[in-house]
Protein backbone atom coordinates (compact mmCIF):
# COMPACT_ATOMS: atom_id res chain seq x y z
CA UNK A 1 0.00 0.00 0.00
CA UNK A 2 2.92 2.49 1.04
CA UNK A 3 4.55 1.42 -2.26
CA UNK A 4 2.07 1.98 -4.46
CA UNK A 5 1.31 5.37 -2.74
CA UNK A 6 4.94 6.51 -3.20
CA UNK A 7 4.96 5.16 -6.60
CA UNK A 8 1.65 7.15 -7.76
CA UNK A 9 3.01 10.48 -6.17
CA UNK A 10 6.18 10.15 -7.33
CA UNK A 11 6.09 8.23 -11.17
CA UNK A 12 2.38 9.38 -11.43
CA UNK A 13 0.79 6.56 -12.20
CA UNK A 14 -2.76 7.89 -14.04
CA UNK A 15 -5.98 5.31 -13.21
CA UNK A 16 -7.81 4.98 -15.94
CA UNK A 17 -11.17 7.33 -16.02
CA UNK A 18 -14.17 8.26 -17.83
CA UNK A 19 -12.22 10.74 -19.86
CA UNK A 20 -10.57 7.66 -21.03
CA UNK A 21 -13.62 6.79 -23.19
CA UNK A 22 -13.68 10.38 -24.64
CA UNK A 23 -11.54 9.41 -28.08
CA UNK A 24 -10.47 11.91 -29.65
CA UNK A 25 -12.04 12.35 -33.70
CA UNK A 26 -10.08 10.09 -35.78
CA UNK A 27 -9.16 13.02 -37.95
CA UNK A 28 -10.25 16.88 -38.26
CA UNK A 29 -12.57 17.60 -35.45
CA UNK A 30 -15.66 16.49 -37.11
CA UNK A 31 -17.95 14.72 -34.07
CA UNK A 32 -18.60 12.22 -36.47
CA UNK A 33 -15.63 11.09 -37.29
CA UNK A 34 -15.00 9.33 -33.95
CA UNK A 35 -13.77 5.32 -33.27
CA UNK A 36 -16.98 4.56 -32.27
CA UNK A 37 -19.41 5.60 -34.57
CA UNK A 38 -16.63 4.54 -36.82
CA UNK A 39 -17.17 1.04 -35.02
CA UNK A 40 -21.23 1.57 -35.27
CA UNK A 41 -21.14 1.47 -38.96
CA UNK A 42 -18.42 -1.12 -39.43
CA UNK A 43 -21.09 -3.41 -37.46
CA UNK A 44 -23.73 -2.72 -39.87
CA UNK A 45 -21.68 -3.27 -43.09
CA UNK A 46 -20.34 -6.28 -41.22
CA UNK A 47 -23.68 -8.13 -39.91
CA UNK A 48 -25.21 -7.19 -43.22
CA UNK A 49 -22.59 -8.35 -45.26
CA UNK A 50 -22.13 -11.74 -43.25
CA UNK A 51 -26.33 -12.08 -43.10
CA UNK A 52 -26.87 -11.21 -46.55
CA UNK A 53 -23.89 -13.52 -47.72
CA UNK A 54 -25.58 -16.47 -45.36
CA UNK A 55 -28.68 -16.45 -46.32
CA UNK A 56 -28.47 -15.54 -50.19
CA UNK A 57 -29.54 -19.54 -51.21
CA UNK A 58 -31.87 -19.56 -48.66
CA UNK A 59 -31.07 -23.30 -49.17
CA UNK A 60 -33.21 -26.41 -47.96
CA UNK A 61 -30.09 -28.71 -46.76
CA UNK A 62 -27.90 -25.41 -45.75
CA UNK A 63 -24.21 -25.04 -46.24
CA UNK A 64 -21.71 -24.19 -43.15
CA UNK A 65 -22.48 -20.41 -43.57
CA UNK A 66 -25.97 -20.55 -43.98
CA UNK A 67 -25.66 -22.88 -41.31
CA UNK A 68 -24.18 -20.40 -39.07
CA UNK A 69 -26.48 -17.26 -39.86
CA UNK A 70 -29.40 -19.74 -39.54
CA UNK A 71 -28.51 -20.52 -36.25
CA UNK A 72 -28.06 -17.18 -34.64
CA UNK A 73 -31.43 -16.09 -36.27
CA UNK A 74 -33.76 -19.11 -35.49
CA UNK A 75 -31.94 -18.76 -31.83
CA UNK A 76 -33.31 -15.32 -31.51
CA UNK A 77 -36.66 -16.24 -33.68
CA UNK A 78 -37.53 -19.57 -31.03
CA UNK A 79 -36.15 -18.43 -27.95
CA UNK A 80 -36.37 -14.88 -28.21
CA UNK A 81 -39.36 -14.20 -30.24
CA UNK A 82 -41.35 -17.81 -30.32
CA UNK A 83 -41.14 -18.97 -26.66
CA UNK A 84 -41.82 -15.34 -25.57
CA UNK A 85 -43.87 -13.26 -27.60
CA UNK A 86 -46.03 -16.50 -29.13
CA UNK A 87 -48.68 -15.93 -31.72
CA UNK A 88 -47.76 -13.23 -33.99
CA UNK A 89 -44.31 -13.40 -32.80
CA UNK A 90 -43.12 -13.31 -36.38
CA UNK A 91 -43.54 -9.60 -37.41
CA UNK A 92 -41.25 -8.89 -34.27
CA UNK A 93 -38.64 -11.07 -35.09
CA UNK A 94 -36.45 -8.67 -37.59
CA UNK A 95 -36.99 -6.01 -34.75
CA UNK A 96 -35.41 -8.13 -32.26
CA UNK A 97 -33.31 -9.93 -34.34
CA UNK A 98 -31.78 -6.45 -35.24
CA UNK A 99 -31.19 -5.57 -31.88
CA UNK A 100 -29.09 -8.71 -30.72
CA UNK A 101 -26.64 -9.23 -33.61
CA UNK A 102 -26.38 -5.02 -33.00
CA UNK A 103 -25.42 -5.07 -29.63
CA UNK A 104 -23.81 -8.74 -30.03
CA UNK A 105 -21.19 -7.26 -32.67
CA UNK A 106 -20.75 -3.90 -31.24
CA UNK A 107 -20.04 -5.70 -27.93
CA UNK A 108 -18.04 -7.64 -28.87
CA UNK A 109 -15.09 -5.63 -31.12
CA UNK A 110 -14.64 -4.40 -27.51
CA UNK A 111 -12.06 -7.06 -27.13
CA UNK A 112 -11.19 -7.59 -30.98
CA UNK A 113 -7.76 -6.57 -31.00
CA UNK A 114 -7.38 -3.04 -32.77
CA UNK A 115 -10.85 -2.68 -32.33
CA UNK A 116 -11.10 -3.24 -28.80
CA UNK A 117 -13.60 -0.22 -28.28
CA UNK A 118 -17.74 -1.33 -26.98
CA UNK A 119 -19.37 1.43 -29.02
CA UNK A 120 -22.49 0.45 -26.16
CA UNK A 121 -20.17 2.12 -23.42
CA UNK A 122 -20.98 5.42 -25.08
CA UNK A 123 -24.28 5.81 -23.62
CA UNK A 124 -25.59 7.67 -26.48
CA UNK A 125 -26.03 4.03 -28.34
CA UNK A 126 -27.99 2.00 -25.47
CA UNK A 127 -30.49 5.04 -25.42
CA UNK A 128 -31.07 4.77 -29.00
CA UNK A 129 -31.49 1.47 -28.59
CA UNK A 130 -34.06 1.55 -25.56
CA UNK A 131 -35.85 4.09 -27.63
CA UNK A 132 -36.51 2.11 -30.29
CA UNK A 133 -38.11 -0.62 -28.19
CA UNK A 134 -39.93 1.75 -25.73
CA UNK A 135 -41.51 3.08 -29.33
CA UNK A 136 -42.02 -0.16 -30.45
CA UNK A 137 -43.32 -1.68 -27.17
CA UNK A 138 -45.88 1.75 -26.80
CA UNK A 139 -47.08 1.87 -30.42
CA UNK A 140 -48.10 -1.75 -30.10
CA UNK A 141 -49.73 -1.08 -27.18
CA UNK A 142 -51.93 1.46 -28.63
CA UNK A 143 -52.65 -0.03 -31.73
CA UNK A 144 -54.21 -3.33 -30.09
CA UNK A 145 -56.13 -1.33 -27.34
CA UNK A 146 -56.42 2.01 -28.80
CA UNK A 147 -54.53 5.28 -26.48
CA UNK A 148 -57.09 6.28 -23.78
CA UNK A 149 -57.86 1.98 -22.65
CA UNK A 150 -53.89 1.01 -23.20
CA UNK A 151 -53.14 3.94 -20.80
CA UNK A 152 -55.77 3.75 -18.82
CA UNK A 153 -54.95 -0.11 -18.37
CA UNK A 154 -51.71 0.45 -17.28
CA UNK A 155 -52.16 3.75 -14.86
CA UNK A 156 -55.14 1.55 -13.59
CA UNK A 157 -54.46 -2.46 -12.80
CA UNK A 158 -57.68 -3.76 -12.94
CA UNK A 159 -58.93 -6.49 -10.27
CA UNK A 160 -57.21 -4.20 -7.46
CA UNK A 161 -59.32 -2.42 -4.35
CA UNK A 162 -59.59 1.41 -5.62
CA UNK A 163 -57.53 2.55 -2.36
CA UNK A 164 -54.08 0.48 -3.64
CA UNK A 165 -54.40 2.80 -6.95
CA UNK A 166 -53.38 5.42 -4.31
CA UNK A 167 -49.93 3.37 -4.36
CA UNK A 168 -49.77 1.77 -7.47
CA UNK A 169 -50.75 4.08 -10.06
CA UNK A 170 -47.46 5.78 -9.73
CA UNK A 171 -45.83 2.85 -9.28
CA UNK A 172 -47.24 1.40 -12.79
CA UNK A 173 -46.58 4.56 -14.70
CA UNK A 174 -43.36 4.86 -13.54
CA UNK A 175 -42.30 1.53 -14.85
CA UNK A 176 -43.91 1.71 -18.25
CA UNK A 177 -42.68 5.40 -19.05
CA UNK A 178 -39.26 5.76 -17.08
CA UNK A 179 -38.28 2.88 -15.23
CA UNK A 180 -38.26 0.18 -18.28
CA UNK A 181 -36.54 2.32 -20.94
CA UNK A 182 -33.80 3.60 -18.76
CA UNK A 183 -32.88 0.43 -16.76
CA UNK A 184 -33.00 -1.59 -20.42
CA UNK A 185 -30.66 1.28 -21.56
CA UNK A 186 -28.44 2.10 -18.49
CA UNK A 187 -28.12 -1.55 -18.17
CA UNK A 188 -26.17 -2.22 -21.39
CA UNK A 189 -24.41 0.71 -20.79
CA UNK A 190 -23.18 0.18 -17.73
CA UNK A 191 -21.70 -3.14 -18.39
CA UNK A 192 -20.04 -2.60 -21.16
CA UNK A 193 -18.38 0.66 -19.57
CA UNK A 194 -17.38 -0.89 -16.33
CA UNK A 195 -16.04 -3.72 -18.33
CA UNK A 196 -13.83 -1.96 -20.57
CA UNK A 197 -12.84 0.15 -17.69
CA UNK A 198 -11.69 -3.10 -15.52
CA UNK A 199 -9.88 -4.18 -18.57
CA UNK A 200 -8.22 -0.73 -18.68
CA UNK A 201 -7.40 -1.00 -15.55
CA UNK A 202 -5.48 -3.96 -15.27
CA UNK A 203 -3.74 -3.92 -18.70
CA UNK A 204 -2.97 0.19 -18.18
CA UNK A 205 -1.97 -0.98 -14.63
CA UNK A 206 0.48 -3.94 -16.05
CA UNK A 207 1.85 -1.72 -18.77
CA UNK A 208 2.94 0.46 -16.08
CA UNK A 209 4.24 -1.70 -13.85
CA UNK A 210 6.42 -3.34 -16.73
CA UNK A 211 7.84 0.12 -17.28
CA UNK A 212 8.74 0.88 -13.43
CA UNK A 213 12.20 0.99 -12.50
CA UNK A 214 11.27 -0.69 -9.17
CA UNK A 215 12.22 -4.51 -10.38
CA UNK A 216 9.27 -5.99 -7.53
CA UNK A 217 6.95 -4.03 -9.90
CA UNK A 218 8.45 -5.47 -13.10
CA UNK A 219 7.92 -8.57 -11.41
CA UNK A 220 4.52 -8.22 -10.42
CA UNK A 221 3.39 -6.71 -13.87
CA UNK A 222 2.67 -10.18 -15.29
CA UNK A 223 -0.07 -10.80 -12.88
CA UNK A 224 -1.63 -7.62 -13.87
CA UNK A 225 -1.72 -8.73 -17.68
CA UNK A 226 -2.63 -12.31 -16.87
CA UNK A 227 -5.92 -11.28 -15.10
CA UNK A 228 -6.03 -8.74 -17.67
CA UNK A 229 -6.67 -11.71 -19.98
CA UNK A 230 -9.32 -13.09 -17.61
CA UNK A 231 -11.07 -10.37 -17.41
CA UNK A 232 -11.15 -10.23 -21.45
CA UNK A 233 -12.60 -14.16 -21.84
CA UNK A 234 -14.86 -12.44 -18.82
CA UNK A 235 -15.61 -9.99 -20.78
CA UNK A 236 -17.12 -11.91 -23.68
CA UNK A 237 -19.21 -14.10 -21.47
CA UNK A 238 -20.76 -10.47 -20.35
CA UNK A 239 -21.01 -8.91 -23.72
CA UNK A 240 -23.05 -11.82 -24.84
CA UNK A 241 -24.97 -12.13 -21.72
CA UNK A 242 -26.03 -7.85 -22.38
CA UNK A 243 -26.81 -8.45 -25.85
CA UNK A 244 -28.83 -11.64 -24.80
CA UNK A 245 -30.38 -9.50 -22.14
CA UNK A 246 -31.55 -6.50 -23.92
CA UNK A 247 -33.16 -8.81 -26.60
CA UNK A 248 -35.00 -10.76 -24.27
CA UNK A 249 -36.61 -8.04 -21.88
CA UNK A 250 -37.72 -6.00 -25.29
CA UNK A 251 -39.43 -8.99 -26.04
CA UNK A 252 -40.78 -9.46 -22.63
CA UNK A 253 -41.95 -5.61 -23.28
CA UNK A 254 -43.42 -6.32 -26.45
CA UNK A 255 -45.01 -9.79 -25.32
CA UNK A 256 -46.88 -7.78 -22.49
CA UNK A 257 -48.27 -4.73 -24.31
CA UNK A 258 -49.55 -7.62 -26.70
CA UNK A 259 -51.27 -9.75 -24.41
CA UNK A 260 -51.97 -7.18 -21.57
CA UNK A 261 -55.53 -7.35 -20.98
CA UNK A 262 -54.10 -5.51 -17.34
CA UNK B 1 -15.83 19.57 -21.72
CA UNK B 2 -17.93 19.99 -18.77
CA UNK B 3 -20.77 17.63 -19.84
CA UNK B 4 -18.57 14.94 -21.92
CA UNK B 5 -17.12 14.04 -18.71
CA UNK B 6 -20.47 12.88 -17.38
CA UNK B 7 -20.68 9.61 -18.88
CA UNK B 8 -24.67 9.49 -18.99
CA UNK B 9 -24.88 12.67 -20.83
CA UNK B 10 -25.89 11.19 -24.71
CA UNK B 11 -23.83 12.93 -27.43
CA UNK B 12 -25.46 13.88 -30.36
CA UNK B 13 -23.79 12.89 -32.94
CA UNK B 14 -23.66 9.55 -31.44
CA UNK B 15 -27.56 9.46 -31.36
CA UNK B 16 -27.92 10.51 -34.87
CA UNK B 17 -25.55 7.97 -36.24
CA UNK B 18 -26.95 5.15 -33.60
CA UNK B 19 -30.02 5.66 -35.14
CA UNK B 20 -29.34 5.66 -38.81
CA UNK B 21 -27.28 2.74 -37.76
CA UNK B 22 -29.54 0.52 -35.91
CA UNK B 23 -32.43 1.39 -39.02
CA UNK B 24 -29.97 0.93 -41.87
CA UNK B 25 -29.35 -2.60 -40.45
CA UNK B 26 -32.78 -2.89 -39.90
CA UNK B 27 -33.51 -2.17 -42.98
CA UNK B 28 -31.28 -4.44 -44.76
CA UNK B 29 -31.86 -7.59 -42.01
CA UNK B 30 -35.61 -7.06 -42.58
CA UNK B 31 -35.88 -7.01 -46.16
CA UNK B 32 -32.87 -8.98 -47.06
CA UNK B 33 -31.91 -11.60 -45.15
CA UNK B 34 -34.97 -12.51 -43.14
CA UNK B 35 -37.40 -13.72 -45.53
CA UNK B 36 -34.85 -15.67 -46.93
CA UNK B 37 -34.05 -17.89 -43.90
CA UNK B 38 -37.90 -17.88 -43.43
CA UNK B 39 -38.17 -19.36 -46.96
CA UNK B 40 -35.86 -21.59 -46.33
CA UNK B 41 -37.47 -22.55 -42.89
CA UNK B 42 -40.79 -23.19 -44.79
CA UNK B 43 -38.94 -25.05 -47.60
CA UNK B 44 -37.49 -27.37 -45.22
CA UNK B 45 -40.59 -27.69 -43.14
CA UNK B 46 -42.54 -28.27 -46.20
CA UNK B 47 -39.56 -30.98 -47.41
CA UNK B 48 -40.29 -33.10 -44.06
CA UNK B 49 -43.98 -33.03 -43.96
CA UNK B 50 -44.04 -33.61 -47.69
CA UNK B 51 -41.39 -37.02 -47.30
CA UNK B 52 -43.67 -37.52 -44.04
CA UNK B 53 -47.13 -37.09 -46.16
CA UNK B 54 -45.45 -40.24 -48.88
CA UNK B 55 -44.52 -42.42 -46.17
CA UNK B 56 -48.22 -41.82 -45.00
CA UNK B 57 -49.42 -42.41 -48.21
CA UNK B 58 -47.41 -45.19 -48.80
CA UNK B 59 -48.15 -46.78 -45.32
CA UNK B 60 -52.17 -46.77 -46.66
CA UNK B 61 -51.18 -47.77 -49.78
CA UNK B 62 -49.80 -51.15 -48.27
CA UNK B 63 -52.47 -51.56 -45.50
CA UNK B 64 -55.14 -51.42 -48.29
CA UNK B 65 -52.81 -54.27 -50.21
CA UNK B 66 -52.81 -56.52 -47.30
CA UNK B 67 -56.65 -55.93 -46.09
CA UNK B 68 -57.62 -57.16 -49.94
CA UNK B 69 -55.21 -59.72 -49.73
CA UNK B 70 -56.97 -61.02 -46.17
CA UNK B 71 -60.33 -60.46 -47.90
CA UNK B 72 -59.35 -62.36 -50.73
CA UNK B 73 -58.01 -65.12 -48.72
CA UNK B 74 -60.89 -65.03 -46.09
CA UNK B 75 -63.18 -65.40 -49.22
CA UNK B 76 -61.24 -68.28 -50.47
CA UNK B 77 -61.43 -70.29 -47.19
CA UNK B 78 -65.13 -69.40 -46.74
CA UNK B 79 -65.56 -70.89 -50.57
CA UNK B 80 -63.51 -73.97 -49.95
CA UNK B 81 -65.37 -74.34 -46.60
CA UNK B 82 -68.70 -73.95 -48.74
CA UNK B 83 -67.49 -76.56 -51.18
CA UNK B 84 -66.26 -78.91 -48.66
CA UNK B 85 -69.84 -78.60 -47.10
CA UNK B 86 -71.93 -78.88 -50.05
CA UNK B 87 -69.73 -81.82 -50.66
CA UNK B 88 -70.24 -83.56 -47.40
CA UNK B 89 -74.02 -82.88 -47.87
CA UNK B 90 -74.00 -84.35 -51.30
CA UNK B 91 -71.77 -87.34 -50.00
CA UNK B 92 -74.32 -87.78 -47.35
CA UNK B 93 -77.30 -87.56 -50.00
CA UNK B 94 -75.75 -90.46 -52.00
CA UNK B 95 -75.27 -92.83 -49.04
CA UNK B 96 -78.84 -91.78 -48.12
CA UNK B 97 -80.19 -92.92 -51.57
CA UNK B 98 -77.81 -95.84 -51.72
CA UNK B 99 -78.86 -96.76 -47.98
CA UNK B 100 -83.07 -96.43 -49.70
CA UNK B 101 -82.34 -98.80 -52.27
CA UNK B 102 -80.54 -101.34 -50.64
CA UNK B 103 -83.43 -100.94 -48.06
CA UNK B 104 -86.10 -101.19 -51.07
CA UNK B 105 -83.73 -104.08 -52.56
CA UNK B 106 -84.04 -105.76 -49.17
CA UNK B 107 -87.82 -105.46 -48.66
CA UNK B 108 -88.03 -106.30 -52.64
CA UNK B 109 -85.94 -110.08 -52.04
CA UNK B 110 -88.00 -110.73 -48.51
CA UNK B 111 -91.12 -109.76 -50.48
CA UNK B 112 -90.35 -112.19 -53.53
CA UNK B 113 -89.14 -114.44 -50.51
CA UNK B 114 -92.10 -114.23 -48.68
CA UNK B 115 -94.49 -114.67 -51.81
CA UNK B 116 -92.30 -117.94 -52.88
CA UNK B 117 -92.69 -119.36 -49.06
CA UNK B 118 -96.34 -118.65 -49.89
CA UNK B 119 -96.50 -120.23 -52.88
CA UNK B 120 -94.23 -122.91 -52.14
CA UNK B 121 -97.35 -123.37 -48.92
CA UNK B 122 -99.95 -122.85 -51.25
CA UNK B 123 -98.46 -125.43 -53.21
CA UNK B 124 -98.14 -127.74 -49.74
CA UNK B 125 -101.45 -127.04 -48.77
CA UNK B 126 -102.47 -127.99 -52.24
CA UNK B 127 -100.52 -131.49 -52.48
CA UNK B 128 -101.02 -132.10 -48.28
CA UNK B 129 -105.14 -131.85 -48.89
CA UNK B 130 -104.88 -133.94 -52.12
CA UNK B 131 -102.72 -136.33 -50.17
CA UNK B 132 -104.60 -136.15 -47.27
CA UNK B 133 -107.82 -136.81 -49.50
CA UNK B 134 -106.28 -140.01 -50.99
CA UNK B 135 -105.11 -140.79 -47.31
CA UNK B 136 -108.57 -140.20 -45.66
CA UNK B 137 -110.04 -142.41 -48.47
CA UNK B 138 -107.08 -145.21 -47.93
CA UNK B 139 -107.61 -145.05 -44.17
CA UNK B 140 -111.59 -145.17 -44.72
CA UNK B 141 -110.87 -148.08 -47.09
CA UNK B 142 -108.69 -149.91 -44.15
CA UNK B 143 -111.08 -149.25 -41.49
CA UNK B 144 -114.49 -150.54 -43.47
CA UNK B 145 -111.63 -153.65 -44.40
CA UNK B 146 -110.91 -154.19 -40.49
CA UNK B 147 -113.01 -155.12 -37.94
CA UNK B 148 -113.44 -152.01 -35.56
CA UNK B 149 -114.67 -153.44 -32.14
CA UNK B 150 -111.98 -153.28 -30.73
CA UNK B 151 -110.66 -149.91 -28.48
CA UNK B 152 -107.09 -151.06 -28.74
CA UNK B 153 -106.87 -152.15 -31.80
CA UNK B 154 -108.56 -149.03 -33.17
CA UNK B 155 -106.11 -146.84 -31.40
CA UNK B 156 -103.47 -149.41 -32.98
CA UNK B 157 -104.59 -148.45 -36.87
CA UNK B 158 -104.44 -144.84 -35.98
CA UNK B 159 -101.14 -144.54 -34.71
CA UNK B 160 -99.80 -146.52 -37.61
CA UNK B 161 -101.75 -144.39 -39.87
CA UNK B 162 -99.88 -141.33 -38.21
CA UNK B 163 -96.56 -142.90 -38.35
CA UNK B 164 -97.76 -143.82 -42.11
CA UNK B 165 -97.87 -140.07 -42.43
CA UNK B 166 -94.77 -138.87 -41.01
CA UNK B 167 -92.93 -141.38 -43.20
CA UNK B 168 -94.83 -140.47 -46.14
CA UNK B 169 -94.24 -136.75 -45.02
CA UNK B 170 -90.61 -137.02 -44.57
Amino acid sequence: MQITGHLASSAGFVPPSTSDFNLPPIFGHSAYLTKPIALVFFSVILISAFFILASRKSAVVPSKLQYAGESIYSFVRKDLGEEIIGSGFLAYVPFLFTLFTFVLVNNVFGIIPFMQFPAMSHVSFPYVLAGFSYFIFHAIGVKRQGLIPYLKGIAFLPGVPKFAYILLTPIEIATYFLIRPVTLALRLFANMFAGHLLLLVFIGGGNYMLHDSHLLMKFLSPFSFSFGIIMTFFEFMVQCLQAYIITLLSALFIAGALAEEH
Amino acid sequence: MEAAANPLIPNTAELVVGVIAFSLLFIVLRSRVVPMFEKAFTARTEAIEGGIAKAEHAQREAEAALKAYTAQLNDARSEAQSIREEARVQGAAIIEDLRGKAQEEASRITAAAHASIEAERQQAVASLRHEVGALATELASKIVGEALDDQVRQSGIVDRFLTDLEKSSK
